[in-house]
């Protein structure tokens, strides 16, 4: 079964592949509160310290995607996916200095998809 | 009252050093408003060249800086307050423009409490002490507090002047020299105060530095000409701007999200009187400076039994919201600060709505007529439902209340303090007991009590948890910009006789 929990629409893939062309190896990091936050996040991938407490969602062309174990508590019922839209943001995101911002579309989980990803223990 | 968008240059550079100076690669970005989305100015897309040019210009003036009196720079933030209040209405336009919010909140809120946060830290440094004890009979230690000093600070787009204000005076009245970069999304009262200012401090004691945060504010956070970084933000720039501070040692102060719970206790509704309409006054709050700060008092928490009355009330006071023009002073709620923030809060919206929240007023963008058409505007939205839902976890940045109630007191602090964050909090309550204990219980650094989104300087605000840490608008920042020096003083003639 390929279910997934992330998936990206094809603006914003090819982003991903304009920032990889620039940088190289990238991450995603879905970010916490305030004001740019609540927002999928782009690095290099060395960039950013990850440890055990980084769940990995999934991969985006060959981006991995983590959120914080805290945060994906909140989340573990939707699936997100990663689309692009024209904006400004004050974070270190590499997409901001094109003028654009990756943004996150969720919806709930269907129940084939939560069967599959949140068991019931 | 109406006004009208103000004027602006084509293009503004960065100020280094006591001058305007062009960013080195010569390159620019556009800046629009999100009232009209029309142009403001263009401002430079700095990197790390320009960086390191403001960092040079302040370590250069940082030995002399440090070394005036606290009359002097006293004198020179109170020169910056008063410069600002005979301007206010200027700052307040371009703030209004800049930004979005409406004109009536810049004019009553941003510019003033601007004014009074420099004067704050102007008198509070004139009246500091240090320390001196007499360990024994020929022993002194001496306390003597010493400047970082070059101190980067990056700031957020909800409060542009605001923030700038709580941020800079504190890190000047302790003797720093500031490199301050403001959010891309509104860099113009940052630059109008440095049009306003630019002969004030000696030069490279203030400096700005505009652009975009992978291009100007990682180099500035990251410099190791760099003593000290303090920002405010969302949470994994803070931890980003951590890790590279550690690579300096270097302190930082961090300020970041909320999702800030606002309990009303069944008392409130036990008359008829001035405190209802001020309770429900404070649970519309959500909707100041269109929910975009980081307390917003997004989780209202209300007492079951009287639930349907006080909401009754609640949606009522909110369909009374008015939505224009916001440089008309009747407006009471402007546009949100950009378009990604617009699409993330109708994206919020429809979460909720898919995870079973119940919409009991608003839910929708905003359509207003004419140049506003093209504004980022989002009806005020109430969200009934409980509080795992993501609505009522995730800080969403917009006029979105998520409103659940409770059973009990044990009810109220445990759903309070069910959320990552502890930045603001709000009890209301006729009960003295409830007064005391329950703000004690919230696991937040600041909780309002019968009152919400007050910021009067000389009460120190700061986060719990994943809010942050250090303690703004209080003298006590200003430790967090200085070292303690201690000098320890022998008056022995003798030996010790180990040698």
């Amino acid at each position: 079964m390929s279910l997934q929990r992330v998936a990206i629409t094809d603006e914003a893939k090819k982003i991903v592949q304009q920032l990889k062309e620039a940088h190289g190896e990238l991450i995603f990091h879905q970010s916490g509160g305030c004001c740019d936050g609540s927002a999928p996040m782009i690095f290099e991938k060395e960039d950013m310290y990850l440890d055990e407490s980084d769940i990995l969602l999934g991969n985006l062309e060959d981006v991995n995607y983590y959120m914080n174990e805290d945060q994906f508590e909140y989340w573990k019922h939707t699936h997100l996916t990663i689309d692009i839209t024209e904006g400004r943001g004050s974070s270190f995101s590499l997409e901001i200095p094109l003028g654009v911002r990756f943004i996150i579309k969720s919806r709930l989980l269907t129940d084939e998809e939560a069967a599959f990803f949140n068991p019931k223990t | 009252m109406s006004y009208t968008k103000p004027n602006f240059k084509e293009k503004y550079g960065n100020f280094i050093n006591g001058q305007f100076v062009d960013p080195v690669g010569g390159e620019y970005f556009e800046n629009r408003s999100p009232i009209d989305n029309s142009v403001i100015a263009n401002y430079p897309r700095s990197k790390k060249e320009d960086v390191q040019n403001a960092v040079d210009a302040a370590n250069a003036a940082k030995d002399a800086w440090g070394n005036t009196s606290a009359a002097e720079r006293a004198g020179m933030l109170n020169k910056v307050a008063d410069i600002i209040e005979a301007n206010l209405e200027e700052f307040a336009l371009v703030e209004t423009c800049d930004n979005g919010k409406a004109i009536r909140e810049t004019i009553n809120a941003d510019i003033p409490l601007s004014v009074d946060h420099w004067r704050y830290f102007a008198s509070v440094i004139r009246a500091e002490e240090g320390t001196a004890t007499e360990l024994d009979a020929n022993t002194l230690s001496m306390n003597i507090k010493e400047p970082l000093g070059v101190v980067a600070q990056i700031i957020p787009w909800n409060f542009p002047l605001l923030m700038l204000s709580w941020k800079m005076p504190p890190a000047l009245a302790a003797g720093n020299c500031v490199i301050l970069k403001p959010a891309e999304q509104t860099p113009s009262t940052a630059t109008l105060l440095m049009e306003k200012i630019a002969d004030v401090f000696p030069p490279g004691v203030v400096n700005i530095i505009h652009g975009f945060g992978p291009e100007a504010g990682k180099p500035l956070a990251s410099n190791s000409g760099v003593d000290k970084v303090a920002f405010t933000g969302e949470t994994t720039t803070g931890q980003l701007i951590m890790q590279y501070a550690s690579k300096n040692l270097n302190p930082v102060t961090m300020e970041l999200g909320g999702k800030s719970p606002n309990i009303f206790f069944n008392s409130v509704m036990d008359e008829d009187d001035a405190f209802l309409d001020k309770a429900i006054e404070g649970a519309v709050l959500f909707a100041f400076n269109q929910g975009e700060v980081c307390t917003c008092p997004s989780r209202l928490l209300v007492q079951e039994d009287i639930y349907d009355a006080f909401m009754e009330k609640v949606v009522a006071r909110t369909k009374a919201i008015v939505q224009t023009n916001p440089y008309d002073s009747n407006c009471m709620m402007g546009a949100q600060a950009s378009n990604d923030q617009y699409e993330k809060i109708l994206s919020y919206i429809n979460i909720g709505k898919e995870e079973g929240a119940k919409v009991l007023t608003g839910g929708n963008a905003c359509k207003l007529e004419g140049e506003f058409a093209n504004g980022y505007y989002i009806e005020p939205t109430i969200l009934e439902g409980h509080n795992k839902m993501r609505v009522f976890q995730e800080e969403i940045f917009g006029p979105v209340l998520a409103v659940t109630k409770f059973k009990d007191e044990a009810e109220a602090i445990e759903i309070a303090n069910d959320t990552l964050y502890g930045l603001g909090a709000g009890v209301w309550t006729r009960d003295a007991h409830q007064l005391y204990q329950i703000p004690r219980a919230i696991k937040a650094g600041r909780v309002w009590v019968n009152c919400y989104h007050a910021y009067p300087a000389h009460a120190p605000f700061g986060g719990y948890k994943k809010s942050g840490f250090g303690r703004e608008t209080h003298l006590m920042m200003m430790n967090h910009y200085r070292q303690n020096k201690n000098m320890l003083i022998s008056y022995d003639k003798n030996k010790l006789g180990f040698f």
